[in-house]
């Protein structure tokens, strides 16, 4: 009974929410419902007795791709007025296509029968004792573990895609250049000037004295240009 | 087993469905609602394999629902990394400009 009833609130508030994720007039609202669609869909799993999936899907959904969603979302600065300019233009086309689909969906689900010996075709039969993780576990790794590695695979290469799309060269970022470090030499930064005995020194005023003629070493940096007469003196 | 029939599993997610397709249509300008959407439609595939996984008492439902998740996160993460190529090259995500892409 008390099942039933969660089921009907679940059910509502998904289905309240999926709207609200297609209909809301700014993209971060919408996301949020998507969350909330989410945990609620995990409750209808949780019902089913698939308590793995729903975790999972609290875990994987809302905690990453509802926040990389939110992250894009504001992330892009986008005028959402303008977005929904075309909304009254296309929901009839829309509207006539989901009430088409719903019909076709709302008789299949009435002339559907299960077929009497289909159940005879199981082939992952859910065990009757121990939970649903371990019977999950059981199976994905002895018979589907080829599957469970090639879906490995594609988040591999989801994650390499997605950061060779994104990755850029900006003009303005300061990249460490080995070669031209290494290949920097004393002559080139630094000039040696002797000044005699009392050359430098004038009736009204003098020039401070020569630091250390210690060698500078090189730059470490790359950018170290524009310091090679300085050492000497400072004219005033 | 399922505390209602299977049939109120298979009703909730035709509707996520339909409302999935239609959020497509609706929403033709803005590439994220429509990601969302498509999330929405893939929601609805795994309510129906842990719907019928249960009444059928056969664990294969769920871990086919367990792929559908996995491509479905790596679908919304290349789907967002090209929408945010798209904005810094275009300056706007509306799908209707990307028939530019037309050879």
């Amino acid at each position: 009974m008390i099942a039933t009833l969660a089921f009907y609130v679940f059910a509502a508030v998904l289905l309240g929410s999926a709207a609200l994720v297609v209909s809301a007039r700014n993209p971060v609202h919408s996301v949020l419902f998507l969350i909330l669609a989410f945990f609620n869909a995990a409750g209808l799993f949780l019902l089913a007795g698939a308590e793995f999936l729903a975790m999972i899907l609290v875990i994987v959904y809302v905690g990453a791709v509802a926040v990389l969603f939110l992250f894009v979302v504001m992330m892009l600065d986008i005028d959402f007025t303008r977005l929904r300019e075309g909304v009254q233009r296309y929901a009839p086309v829309g509207a006539t296509v989901g009430v088409i689909l719903l019909v076709e969906l709302a008789s299949v689900l009435g002339g559907w029968q299960l077929l009497p010996q289909s159940a005879s075709l199981r082939g992952a039969v859910a065990p009757s004792t121990g939970s649903n993780t371990a019977a999950l576990g059981d199976l994905l790794y002895t018979h589907n573990v080829l599957l469970f590695q090639i879906s490995g695979l594609v988040l591999l290469v989801a994650m390499i895609g997605a950061i060779v799309l994104t990755l850029r060269e900006r003009k303005t970022s300061r990249h460490q250049n080995i070669a031209r470090q290494v290949s920097q030499r004393v002559e080139d930064t630094l000039v040696l000037v002797k000044v005699g005995l009392g050359a430098a020194v004038t009736e009204a005023e003098f020039l401070r004295p020569l630091p250390e003629p210690a060698v500078a070493p090189a730059e470490p940096h790359g950018g170290g240009h524009g310091h090679g007469g300085t050492h000497a003196a400072e004219v005033r | 087993m399922l505390p209602v029939s299977l049939g109120h599993y298979l009703a909730v997610s035709a509707v996520l469905l339909v409302l999935g397709v239609f959020g497509i249509f609706l929403n033709r300008k803005n590439v994220i609602v429509i990601l969302m959407s498509i999330e929405l439609i893939l929601l609805a595939v795994n309510l129906n394999l842990v719907a019928f996984s249960a009444t059928l008492g056969d664990l294969a439902g769920q871990i086919f629902a367990m792929f559908v998740l996995t491509v479905a996160a790596a679908e919304a993460a290349i789907g967002l990394a090209i929408v945010v190529v798209y904005f810094r090259n275009r300056g706007s995500i509306e799908v209707e400009d990307v028939t530019l892409m037309k050879g």
